[in-house]
This record gives structure tokens, sequence and C-alpha cells, in this order.
């Protein structure tokens, strides 16, 4: 679906109700958490300014959430450092019984490793103590290393060391990343801000290679959101005269290894994808 | 785990233990140092140039590492004088047996690490960021006179990587020098040749992690590679820096006889003979849980094809009270350095030579 200015809220509702399939944009909200569950918007703040969550569409979803019952004090807006979520403007909350806004830096990690394949990580406490259900808002762009990042790659802000996960084209590390269970049980959700994309230069923020998509791509399948994402930024790339990230060495193959029988976390396979342009 | 056994916290410096998911004591500025060794690319993205890596890295990002990081378009170290562990240890814990035996070193480590070993001992410091472990700020010039006062011989760099705090560590050699303190180096071995060549100017002995002898292992057990490392040992060594070699024995992953022999060959040809080179017994730690320690047959059996290649000072490592802990004269074959652990109950030297019949022993020596 596209956006356009203060359309956003309405797209979010039109989106999100036709994930859930629901006539009614409260009921379709109401299914993503229950009466009394905290949810976490794990946002995605590294580029600051530009390249991040947008914090209109932030507030537009928690505003969504109070309306379907849940109260602001059980939401948790989250990412890796205080300074990450302030430098893309979010304001740092962490009590007074009102919705809470922190890095894990200030939460802190968990201190036992849990592992999947090649993956080995201290989980965020903001993750695995404080949030019974997360919606994982990624934004759409290229990435430098690993092709593009979005849904599953945003998980990497709930590990202690991401950091050790980038080589090999994040292959199969993002995929295993993804599946520690706290991730795998949580993560309901995924709404990638693709009001401005980016189709170079990734993750910072090059203005010179964004682009206005004007658009939310939403899907609780985030192996599905993440090919449908990279197809968009392969079009936008060909179009701009950059070749395919292919060509560069950077193809996204972690989403193929999300998608395997080793995985299973959704799908890659453009025929078993019902995309529905809003 | 940081080392457990025998250790002494310095009265000097007192540090919180090594918690997990902590903060820095201190504020973060005072650790903040433009890096050493990287190149400015276009679009403010850097290339360190620091480790065989090369990690090309976008603004506000870090390395593998974990401990440098882009900011602006400038490559910042963020653990100068960040220190994580700090305790006094024998020289002969690192293990270096053939430099000045029987001497206390100074033993720090800042968090971070440029491999990530899926045996290490010390993974909650060498696999964490900086800030995600407690640490306490500890200049070089602090470094050395706690060194001093402590009545330790030596700095030693180690417990995590060195190489990547490595700006702090050539600080502190340099203000270690100037008070009389040496340093030692605990290293993977895993460095870029420039880095590693200006390092040999300013510490007095290396140890080097050699962690297999196949790049499968390096890849799969490390995620690095084997071929920079052998360079740097035989860069160390052409710059006349002390090294002595441990190979850590992992049970079916790096314990055949072909790769012992290889090794020693190895070592025989490019390092020569006189290198010391310490077998030592793996205990099951971090991702490794799942194999036994190593077999003390296992540890011999190394030792017997090394020596049969034909190397001097071949021991054993973890296994206290083996006769493998002493140095024997390659000449005369008695014992010239008696050891018990990281105990020295005899050296039997007379300025550098076996006292019995005077071959000179390789090493680095006092009187």
């Amino acid at each position: 679906m596209r956006t356009s200015g203060s359309a956003l809220l309405k797209a979010l509702d039109r989106t999100v109700q036709g994930v859930y399939d629901r006539d009614n944009a409260l009921e379709a909200w109401k299914r993503v958490a229950r009466p009394g569950e905290v949810v976490g918007l794990k946002v995605n703040c590294l580029a600051g300014r530009g390249a991040s969550t947008s914090v209109p569409l932030v507030e537009a979803i928690c505003e969504r959430l109070q309306q379907a019952g849940v109260p602001a004090r059980n939401i948790v807006i989250w990412d890796r450092l205080n300074d990450d979520l302030e430098s893309a403007g979010f304001r740092i909350q962490t009590s007074g019984g009102r919705l809470r806004c922190l890095g894990n830096d200030v939460a802190g990690y968990e201190g036992d490793l849990v592992e999947h394949g090649s993956a080995a990580s201290l989980l965020s406490k903001t993750l695995t103590q404080t949030c019974d259900a997360v919606i994982n808002l990624p934004v759409l762009k290229d990435h430098g290393i690993v092709g593009v990042t979005m849904a599953l790659k945003n998980l990497f802000g709930a590990i202690h060391n991401p950091n050790k996960y980038h080589s090999d084209v994040g292959d199969p590390y993002v995929a295993d990343v993804y599946m520690l269970p706290p991730i795998r049980q949580k993560v309901r959700l995924a709404i990638c801000d693709a009001i401005t994309a980016q189709y170079e230069g990734g993750p910072s923020y090059m203005p010179q290679w964004d682009w206005s998509y004007n658009g939310l791509i939403v899907s609780r399948d985030p192996v599905a959101l993440d090919y449908t994402g990279w197809q968009i930024i392969e079009r936008k790339r060909a179009e701009k005269g950059h070749k395919p990230l292919k060509e560069t060495g950077r193809q996204p193959k972690y989403i193929a290894t999300a998608a395997d029988p080793a995985h299973r976390i959704g799908t890659n396979d453009p025929a078993r994808i019902d995309r529905v342009e809003l | 785990m940081p080392p457990t056994d025998r250790r002494v916290f310095l009265r000097t410096v007192a540090l919180a233990a090594c918690a997990r998911g902590g903060f820095a004591a201190e504020s973060d500025a005072q650790f903040v140092r433009e890096a050493s060794f990287y190149e400015k690319l276009a679009y403010k993205k850097i290339k360190c140039k620091l480790c065989p890596r090369e990690c090309v890295i976008d603004e506000r990002e870090r390395g593998y590492c974990g401990v440098r990081e882009n900011r602006g378009g400038t490559y910042y170290t963020l653990v100068h004088s960040r220190v994580c562990a700090a305790h006094i240890d024998p020289i002969e814990k690192k293990p270096l047996f053939h430099f000045h035996p029987g001497t206390l070193a100074l033993s720090v480590a800042t968090a971070g690490c440029n491999v990530n070993c899926k045996m290490c001992q010390n993974w909650d410091i060498s696999q964490v960021r900086p800030e995600q472990v407690r640490a306490t700020y500890l200049p070089p010039a602090t470094l050395a006179s706690a060194a001093r006062a402590n009545q330790c011989d030596s700095i030693a760099y180690t417990y995590s990587e060195p190489v990547i705090f490595y700006e702090y560590m050539a600080d502190s050699a340099r203000a270690g020098r100037a008070a009389g303190i040496q340093s030692v180096v605990v290293t993977g071995g895993y460095i870029q040749q420039e880095p590693l060549k200006q390092l040999c100017g300013l510490v007095d002995a290396i140890k080097v992690d050699l962690k297999a002898f196949s790049q499968k292992f390096y890849k799969e057990v490390v995620n690095g590679e084997l071929k920079p490392v052998l360079e740097a040992l035989v860069a160390m060594r052409k710059l006349g820096m002390w090294t002595e070699i441990v190979y850590l024995v992992v049970p079916t992953l790096n314990d055949g006889d072909a790769e012992f022999k290889g090794l020693a060959r190895w070592v025989r040809s490019e390092l020569g003979v006189d290198v010391p080179v310490h077998f030592t017994r793996f205990h099951p730690e971090y991702l490794l849980k799942n194999l036994p320690p190593t077999p003390l047959q296992t540890l011999e059996r190394a030792k017997a094809v090394a020596d049969a290649e034909g190397l001097h000072y071949v021991y054993l490592g973890n296994v206290p009270g083996h006769p493998a802990e002493n140095t024997y004269c390659p000449k005369c074959h008695r014992v010239v350095v008696k050891r018990e652990g990281f105990s020295i109950d005899g050296v039997f030297l007379k300025k550098g030579k076996c006292q019995y019949c005077q071959q000179e022993i390789a090493g680095v020596w006092k009187g």
C-alpha cells in the first residue's frame, strides 16, 4: 500500500486490517496484542534521522494500540542504544508509568547465551523480560554488507554481538539469529517503514540514494516481507542504473536460508506470497 | 570466564568483577581515541587496516571486534584505558616459559576480539562490546606505576585479544618502558604486518595462540584465517621478537598426528627449532561444551610428534606436575628450569646457558 502525508494512520489501519483479515481496524489491532500484554516496538534507529523508523509512524502505532486496549505503560519502544533512539527523534523514557522508550544499553542483556546454528548471543532483557509481544519496525533499505536490511536483519538489534554476524553476506547468521527462541516466539507482526526508502549506501543515511516510496510493507511473515522489499530495492536500483545486488557481491542469500527446511521462518517463493497493494 | 586460579586482585585498581549486562563505571568519552591503522573511504565509510579482516564500516557502525567505531568518517577506539580485567599472574601463566621465569606480570584486558573461537575461555569479555562489561579507567602511566608498585617486571596484554586494543597497548608499552617495566603480548596473531612491525618495536615478548594448523579449523571454529597468523609469526621472528606458541589441543577438531607433524615441520623450517611450543589441554567452554577435556595421551602424542621433528622446547600445558612442564637442555637433556604448575622450583642456568654443559638455552633470561 502507499501512503501520502496525513493518510498515514488510515494507511496503517488498512494494511493491518488486510493482514488480519478484519473488516474493522480496531478489531485487527486487537489481534496484535491481548489485554495485559506488554508490546515492544522494535524500531531501527542506527542511521539517525532520515533512514530510521519514523517517529510519526511509531506514534500512529502507539495510538492504535492504546485504542485497542494496550495502555501506554504496556508499550515499549526499543532499539540497541539510547543514543540511536535519540538521534532518530525518539525521547528516552524509562519510568513513570507511561510509554517507555529505551535502548538495550540501559535495559541490559541476559547472562546466558542462547544458540541456534551459527548464532550464539545474549538477548536484550527488553525482549526477554519486558515484552510479551513485539512489532518489528524495520526500514526499507540497502545494506552495504548483507544486501538489504528489513524485518529479519532488524532483530540484530536484540542481540549483544551483531558485529560478529555480518560475514559471508550475513548468511546464515541473519536467519539463525531470527531463530533464537524468544525472537521466534514474540515477534508477531512486521511493519516496514518504506515511506522514505534507500536503494544504495545503507545502512547509513545517504540522501543522494533515498527515494519517497511512500509505502508501508506489512506482513506476519518476515521472509515474505524481506523478499518483497528486496525486489522493490532491485527495481529501484535498475531504474537508477545501479547493478543488481548479486553483481556487487551482496545478494541477500540469508532470505532464502530463512525459508529453507532448516529454518522455515517464512516463504520466499513469490508464488506463495499473496501481495496485496492497497 | 577470566582466569580465577591464583589470581591476585590489584589493590591499586579496584575493578569490579567482569559482570555482563552492566555499564561502564566511568564516562565513555575518556576511553575514546582516534584509532590507528585505517583508511578513509568515500561517503564517510572507513576501512580498518589493523587486522586482516579489513572491515569496511559505515558511519555509526563498528568493526567485527566491536570496539572500534566509525563516527562521522573518523575511526575511533572505544577501549583506550578501559580495563575490564586486571590480575597479577606469574609469567608462566601466559605461558611464557623462556622469558624471565618466576617473575610477575600485571595482566590486563579490555572487551573485544577480532575472532570468535568456539572454545574461548574468556568469551564473556572477549565477545562483548565495551559498554556491556564493567570497566575501569586505567591510563598507561597509572598502569605502569601499578606494575612497579606490585613488583611486576612486566605488563601483559592478554585474556581477550590485545590487537583490538592496540592503541592502549602501544601507549602502555611506552609508559612501561619509561618506568623500567617490560611488555608481553598474548595474542591470536591475527594482525596486519604494519601494525605488527610497529608493535614489535615496543614490546619484549609475544605469545601466539596458534589455534590449529588447518584453514578448515580457522574458518569453522575460529572465524578467522590461518595464513595471516603464520605470516605474523614469521615476521615476529624476523624482527627478533621473543616468541612462544601455544596450541590448544581440541579433541576431534585439531588433534590429528598429521596436523601435529605439519605444525612441527613448519615451526622447524620457518621459525626455528628454538621456538617453544606448548600443547595445552582444552576444557569444555563456550560453544564447545559438548567435547571432553583433552586426554593426556593426546597431549603426549602431540609432544612426541614435535620432539621427533627436532623441536627443542615442547611443553604440555594445563597438566600441573607433568614432567613436560620443565625445560630440558637440548644437549645434555638435564632439567634447566624446573616447574610445578605456574611455580618455579629451580633455574639451573648461568647467563642463559645450561649450568651443566654450557649449552645456550634460547630465551630472555635474568642473570
